[in-house]
């Protein structure tokens, strides 16, 4: 297996696109620390960028890649290989040229200007977000053949936990803003990675002072240790599960 | 040495393969023929594990494959259309390949020399012609001496050149005692390959019998007028 996790690993770097995306990361990174005054103005910068670019590209990245090795593991699979063992192989493969780029694009930088709890915070943030939009890549990609569809699932996820699902989380707030539902948010929460990340990125900024009530009641679940363990393992969970589901269609899939 | 009990495949709501029964030995070499989309693809397929049947089972040696992987060291698959990862070059493709088989045997290179694919080493796959890839295809298929040969119509697309070079040498692997297993459209060319053949129809099988018992039935000497007797007289 560790020899097909470094084919594909040496592959995936090999690719213009992965290099492109460390550029851009670090160009975003280093521009958001040198035109902002203070580190913690700069993190809020990044945080934004990372939260909007990390998810698409990944995502976006990681389908298009499995489209294109449909060849290669037609030919592993008439090789003595396990199914599991190729497909877990991709992932790995995939998840860490995504995290590697992300390190080297926005980690370094942040290592640099911004040392401490929540740079590495950040960094740890920005690495399970890469992996979880490779993971939510496998589902799309396994659940049709057509590669346009594929694609176009995988847009949407992204779409919808970039843009829509705040959107949502907002319109419910308004509707139900006589109601006493922030403890219901802390628990909506975990029903979107990026948001889960934001928050746990927020609290440990200055600015959560200004997030109000429901800042106070998500400082007091998430500011814990407990909270803070929770909101990972929701993390891990949300690469683990989309995985999982796609391991078990690919397992019986007809190729 | 392989035995196919009952498979059933649909797709959707198309059966592909229905209730298939056969059994493969040691030494044979065996022709599937049969209309396009009748199920031989599906059926070798099912037989390396790429397609996995609604109902059935498949034994290789006597061990049902289906969930299994080891077997597949036995194999030596040459697919109808090869494909393969664009931007990787011949050779890469070929150690690639001795890489994940983990082959510590003795590597078969007849064809690696009878191709005179060391000229191409260097070539991406993607700049080759469906020949040339056919030829990457058979070299992969018969590398690693398997005890197994399932060739999905090897010759089609070979210049006239290249096919005589994988006839001589399927028929040299038979002598060895090995299984094959050849699909073809072209009967002219089994004539003095196989030893069995199968004619398949609609998802079952019409007829699987010895060449000398087909000939013998018809009073025919080749292989493609004997089919055709049979089929006219259906």
């Amino acid at each position: 297996m560790y020899r097909i996790i470094k084919i594909i690993f040496f592959d995936i770097l090999k690719n213009k696109i992965v290099l492109a995306y460390t550029l851009i990361l670090a160009l975003l990174s280093w521009s958001s620390f040198g035109l902002e005054d203070n580190a913690a103005k700069g993190l809020l910068t990044i945080l934004n960028v990372i939260l909007f670019t990390v998810p698409l590209v990944s995502i976006l990245f990681a389908t298009i890649y499995l489209y294109n090795s449909s060849e290669f593991i037609e030919l592993l699979l008439s090789q003595p290989i396990k199914r599991k063992k190729i497909w877990l192989s991709l992932f790995i493969g995939l998840s860490l040229s995504m995290v590697l780029a992300f390190f080297i694009g926005a980690g370094i930088p942040l290592l640099i200007n911004a040392p401490g709890i929540v740079g590495i915070m950040m960094i740890i943030v920005g690495c399970l977000i890469s992996v979880i939009f490779v993971s939510l890549a496998f589902l799309s990609s396994i659940l049709t053949r057509d590669k346009a569809k594929g694609i176009g699932i995988a847009i949407m996820n992204w779409l919808y936990f970039a843009l829509l699902f705040d959107g949502m989380v907002l319109f419910l707030l308004y509707q139900l803003s006589d109601y006493p539902i922030e403890k219901a948010m802390v628990a909506v929460t975990a029903l979107s990675p990026i948001d889960l990340a934001r928050i746990q990125i927020l609290l440990h900024l200055d600015v959560s002072a200004m997030l109000g009530y429901t800042g106070a009641i998500f400082k007091d679940f998430f500011g814990t240790t407990t909270g803070l363990i929770m909101s990972f393992l929701f993390l891990c969970f949300w690469f683990f599960f989309p995985f999982y589901i796609s391991l078990n269609k690919f397992k019986s899939k007809d190729l | 040495m392989i035995e196919i009990k009952n498979i059933y495949k649909k797709f959707g709501k198309v059966e592909v393969l229905n209730n298939i029964n056969l059994t493969f030995n040691k030494g044979e070499c065996i022709a599937l023929i049969g209309p396009n989309g009748c199920g031989k693809t599906t059926l070798i397929k099912s037989i390396l594990g790429m397609i996995i049947p609604t109902k059935g089972d498949i034994l290789f040696n006597q061990k049902s494959i289906l969930k299994k992987y080891k077997y597949r060291e036995q194999i030596g698959y040459m697919p109808q259309i090869g494909r393969y990862p664009d931007y990787m070059t011949v050779g890469q493709i070929i150690e690639m390949v001795k890489k994940i088989r983990n082959a510590n045997q003795d590597l078969d290179e007849d064809l690696v020399k009878a191709f005179k694919l060391e000229k191409i080493f260097n070539k991406q796959m993607r700049t080759l012609s469906g020949g040339t890839t056919q030829k990457v295809s058979a070299t992969l298929a018969f590398l690693f001496n398997p005890d197994v040969l399932i060739l999905d119509e090897p010759t089609a697309g070979l210049d006239p050149l290249a096919s005589e070079i994988l006839k001589e040498k399927i028929i040299k692997e038979r002598e060895k005692g090995k299984l094959i297993l050849i699909t073809s459209h072209l009967l002219s060319e089994l004539d003095d390959m196989v030893s069995n053949i199968i004619f398949m129809q609609e998802g079952q099988v019409y007829f699987f019998k010895t060449i000398d018992d087909l000939l013998l039935s018809t009073n025919e000497q080749k292989i493609a007028k004997a089919i055709a007797n049979v089929l006219k007289s259906k």
